[in-house]
């Protein structure tokens, strides 16, 4: 794990960014906050509708607007509020102090154009080179990824490489600038499992070389435990539990960290076990939530649970509990 | 087997009929309007249009064949409410009429062309070695302008309503036919037409069960903007002597008969020229709508 | 698993390949080796799970037992008739007895059918009934599976994600089938409602004596699942065994780094892993002798020329290797 110097370097404070549509507004985002230190990993986790990919493109702007808007909150990087900040400013801070990669290496990389102009293109934009210096660098980023053959790689196009090394190419872009964050969503989800070894190797080789912090979203709770250093859970657009990535796994509190948990199929259980279900669906994100998302598939659920919206509290060592009947117990993993 | 839904909707009780048609008025309509504005205001002319084409004789004023000489010429007043034409005839009374003609051959063709092209899209769609004899066909068909097909078909055949529809719809159907063909391509790659192979149905039910139903929305669209563009063809035809025999009065008749007279009475080209560009335009906008509401990627889900 | 149990399908040297066209005159310029010969058996209310990452040719084993597609060579058996030769029509009678249930929720029902048509279709093809034996075969299957009977009206789109799943697991059921296919049947969920779906199967599979042929990439799925498992990697079987023996003993270096690349969710394990380098090959130019050679850490000369065959090295256990491991 690498390490990190414990300094804030973005602060998001009870952000909220709503989608107002024909049928209702969809409150994708309900007032999550959480920090990343410089160099550090942290990991959002949660299943698809949470509003861990939205958080994400709210960083940094990039919420299509309408329908969209981020209606409240702050995002501070170091102290300045992003959402303060002209397009121009937020152009500035793209690619070059905050980049992203995508989850679909497919379809992110433009078909038209060859890898060394789209590298070149995010230096060519937040750096004065000269074309040399590009070129030089281009070629340096790509054996940093581990591309084999980088001076034939430069010219060619996006359909002769396949998806292990698009994701590569993506995350070279993206370390272009030496960036402080590099937000990574579902970076390795369409990827075959031995590829997704192999980008989360790399991955954890160039954090530990280039110190920059990492916005980890993810569904899957193995990349996380391999990768990160903190972990928000999010449900419903919510933040339900914050923890170092030790004791989220190992006493998870909230009753869908420690559902999801068990409901996972592992490879070290014993083949025949069945899996804990969680019952129900997630809620509608369409109609208002009044107290607790989860409570309607929650075990431990009471009265107060169906009326108040548990308020997130600090059990000790950092780890943030957003529930009125916290697990506090040790799970058996 | 089919399952029967609301028994309400089985029950021959009128109150409960009344009740749905005025919850219809009241409750459902304004919502369509916030909702498309324009398709409801093209509906609605429609509707009007249509509404004229059927009640012709009773709003007719006078008998649109009727040629009073001494009345030629007339402009718009409060006896001739459109004036009359160079033959005396009532020109309010023709419009009345042509509305007949316009409303007729723009629902036949559209529904014609839909048929046929439906049937040879899908027949081309499935039988994979006729498909490049069709296709080369529609192909040469596109690439006269349709117009131009509508013209030599009626020059070899006299004139008439039902030659200008047929002439018409040949005109229409390779791009139905197109449009077709390329759904039911991409349909046959769809999982759950793959599921149906797999739960052994015939292909026949599997071209009524699941092909159909899925083409049905994006050809209705089509039919619109068919019903449309045969309007306007129909016009023009007439409008070159190619169309609608004379004596029956079409909006695109009225319009070339007086053709030459236009710098003097204007009026005898204004009001069925308006006529036939606002039921244009109300087809257009109606499709429009139609396309918008059947659109799935526009659909409510996020 | 009881080896006395009957054999339903078999498989022997299945072969899939496409020709790829190219050119005005289309001619073909190579061939998509998808499957390369491949043989299994699965017996009566066995699971066996086929996995393996993309370009492996699992999916096409499952549409070709389907008959989704027609086979290029090899012989497929069900109840020890031969089938793969069979026409389209021939083949219809069996479609009772070997169903599938698809990847994708989202597209593999009719958006334009009601619930209760789609899981009733395949009833509606081989039997004859009334309305209100209809009726009340759907409300049994949506029982079965765990939805409500007032849902048969709805349509897919008023599903969730694993509601329509398992309107495709009650459409696979109601004919009563002995053999369903599952196409990565959870790949496209949650992991919350994944456990939901699964779980489902083993009920099922436990109350009916329904087998399964359990496609897919995810391996911790595919181990709660399965009772006998097979690694693919190129459109060959590289390995077969019991579920439990596979993961203690895996004895292929494809299985084994396979199993060592998945992520555990415990960050205090120690991951010993076996990095792979290099991309999958294409199915088109495949590598000579034994395809794995180019990203294997334990390749020799003899595998860049000689194919190895699949033995069995212990019972039931069986791996197409030079340098079989942990045997």
């Amino acid at each position: 794990m690498s390490q990190t110097t414990g300094k804030p370097i973005l602060e998001v404070n009870d952000l909220r960014t709503y989608f107002y549509t024909r049928d209702g507004v969809v409150r994708s985002v309900d007032g999550v906050s959480f920090s990343v230190s410089e160099g550090e990993t942290l990991a959002i986790v949660g299943e698809s509708g949470c509003g861990k990919s939205v958080t994400s493109l709210s960083i940094l702007r990039l919420i299509a607007s309408p329908p969209g808007k981020i209606v409240a909150g702050s995002i501070r990087f170091h102290g300045e509020d992003l959402l303060g900040f002209s397009d121009e400013q937020m152009r500035d801070i793209r690619g070059d102090k905050i980049s992203m990669i995508f989850q679909e290496p497919m379809t992110s990389l433009n078909p038209v154009l060859t890898i060394g102009r789209q590298i070149g293109e995010v230096l060519e934009l937040h750096r004065q080179c000269t074309k040399e210096e590009v070129r030089r660098r281009i070629l340096e980023l790509l054996k940093m990824v581990n591309i084999p053959e980088p001076e034939s790689r430069i010219d060619e196009y996006p359909h002769q490489l396949s998806g292990g090394m698009r994701q590569r190419i993506m995350i070279a872009m993206a370390l272009a600038c030496d960036p402080e964050i590099l937000i990574a969503d579902e970076p390795t989800t369409a990827l075959d499992v031995t590829i997704q070894a192999q980008i989360l190797n790399l991955m954890r080789e160039l954090r530990d070389r280039t110190r920059a912090a990492i916005i980890l979203i993810t569904h899957d709770l193995g990349v996380v435990a391999e990768m990160a250093q903190r972990v928000v859970v999010m449900y419903a657009g919510r933040k339900v539990e914050e923890a170092n990535v030790f004791d989220l796994f190992e006493k998870p509190m909230h009753p869908y960290t420690l559902g999801l948990l068990n409901s996972m199929p592992r490879l070290d259980d014993a083949a025949s076990k069945r899996l804990v279900e969680i019952p129900g669906m997630v809620p509608s994100m369409r109609t208002e939530i009044v107290g607790c998302a989860f409570a309607p598939r929650c075990s431990s659920a009471s009265e107060r649970c169906t009326q108040e919206s548990p308020v997130l509290k600090d059990h000790g060592n950092e780890h943030w509990v957003a529930c009125w009947n916290p697990v506090l117990v040790k799970a058996n993993v | 087997m089919s399952m029967s839904i609301h028994s309400s909707l089985n029950s021959s009780d009128w109150s409960g009929r009344l009740f749905r048609v005025s919850h219809f008025f009241k409750d459902q309509l304004p919502a369509l309007y916030k909702r498309y504005p324009f398709a409801v205001i093209g509906a609605a002319t429609l509707i009007l249009m249509g509404f004229i084409a059927i009640f012709a004789p009773y709003l007719a004023t006078v008998d649109p064949q009727a040629v009073t000489p001494l009345n030629r010429l007339r402009p718009p007043s409060w006896q001739d409410w459109f004036g009359t034409d160079a033959l005396g005839r009532d020109v309010y009374s023709r419009v009345m009429y042509g509305a007949r003609v316009s409303l007729t051959v723009g629902i036949a063709v559209a529904f014609l062309s839909t048929v046929i092209g439906m049937s040879i899209g899908l027949i081309t769609g499935f039988v994979r070695w006729l498909d490049p004899i069709v296709m080369r066909i529609m192909d040469g068909l596109m690439s006269i302008p349709s117009i131009l097909l509508a013209i030599a078909l009626m020059a070899v055949t006299k004139a008439s309503i039902e030659n200008v529809i047929i002439a018409i719809t040949l005109a229409e159907v390779p791009r139905v036919v197109r449009l077709v063909r390329s759904l039911v391509l991409s349909l046959r790659e769809q999982p759950y037409v793959e599921a149906a192979a797999a739960s052994g149905t015939p292909l026949i039910k599997t071209l009524l069960r699941h092909i159909l139903p899925n083409i049905a929305a994006p050809l209705l669209v089509q039919a619109t903007y068919i019903c449309a563009s045969a309007m306007i063809t129909e016009a023009i035809l007439s409008f070159i002597g190619a169309g609608t025999p004379p004596n029956i009065p079409s909006w695109g008749n009225i319009m070339a008969e007086s053709r030459s007279l236009f710098q003097i009475a204007g009026y005898l080209i204004l009001f069925p020229s308006i006529f036939l560009s606002a039921t244009v335009l109300a087809v257009n906008y109606l499709g429009d709508g139609l396309r918008d509401a059947l659109d799935p990627r526009l659909s409510r889900r996020m | 698993m009881s080896k006395t149990a009957n054999k339903l399908l078999e498989l022997k040297n299945l072969c899939k390949h496409y020709p790829i066209r190219k050119g005005i005159l289309s001619r073909i310029s190579g061939y998509v080796h998808a499957v390369d010969g491949v043989s299994f058996s699965i017996y009566e209310g066995e699971t066996l799970g086929l996995v393996g990452e993309s370009g492996c040719g699992k999916s096409s084993v499952g549409r070709t037992i389907l008959r989704l597609m027609d086979p290029s060579a090899g012989e497929i058996y069900w109840k020890g008739e031969r089938i793969d030769q069979l026409t389209r029509s021939q083949i219809r009678p069996y479609r009772k007895e070997i169903q599938a249930v698809f990847q994708d929720p989202y597209s593999s029902l009719n958006p334009r059918m009601r619930a209760a048509d789609i899981v009733s279709e395949p009833l509606r093809n081989f039997e004859k009934l009334s309305q209100a034996e209809g009726r009340e075969r759907v409300r049994e299957l949506f029982a079965l599976v765990g939805l409500r009977p007032d849902q048969m009206l709805r349509y897919p789109h008023e599903f969730s994600g694993g509601q329509r799943q398992r309107l495709g697991i009650a459409r696979a059921l109601s004919v009563k089938p002995k053999l369903i296919m599952c196409d990565e049947p959870v790949s496209a969920l949650d992991v919350s409602v994944q456990a939901q779906v699964i779980n489902l199967l083993g009920d099922l599979q436990k109350e009916f004596g329904v087998s399964y042929l359990f496609i897919a990439h995810d391996l911790a799925v595919v181990k709660h699942i399965s009772h006998r498992i097979a690694v693919m990697y190129l459109g060959r079987i590289v390995e077969l065994a019991e579920t439990a023996e596979l993961f203690n003993r895996p004895s292929h270096p494809y299985t084994e780094a396979l199993l060592s690349a998945v992520p555990i969710p415990d960050p205090k394990h120690q991951r010993k892993q076996i990095v792979l380098g290099g991309d999958v090959p294409s199915p088109i130019n495949r590598p000579s002798g034994c395809h794995f050679h180019t990203r294997c850490i334990y390749a020799q000369e003899r595998c860049k020329v000689e194919e190895p065959k699949l033995e069995e090295t212990s019972p039931g256990h069986f791996v197409a290797c030079h340098f079989k491991l942990n045997t």
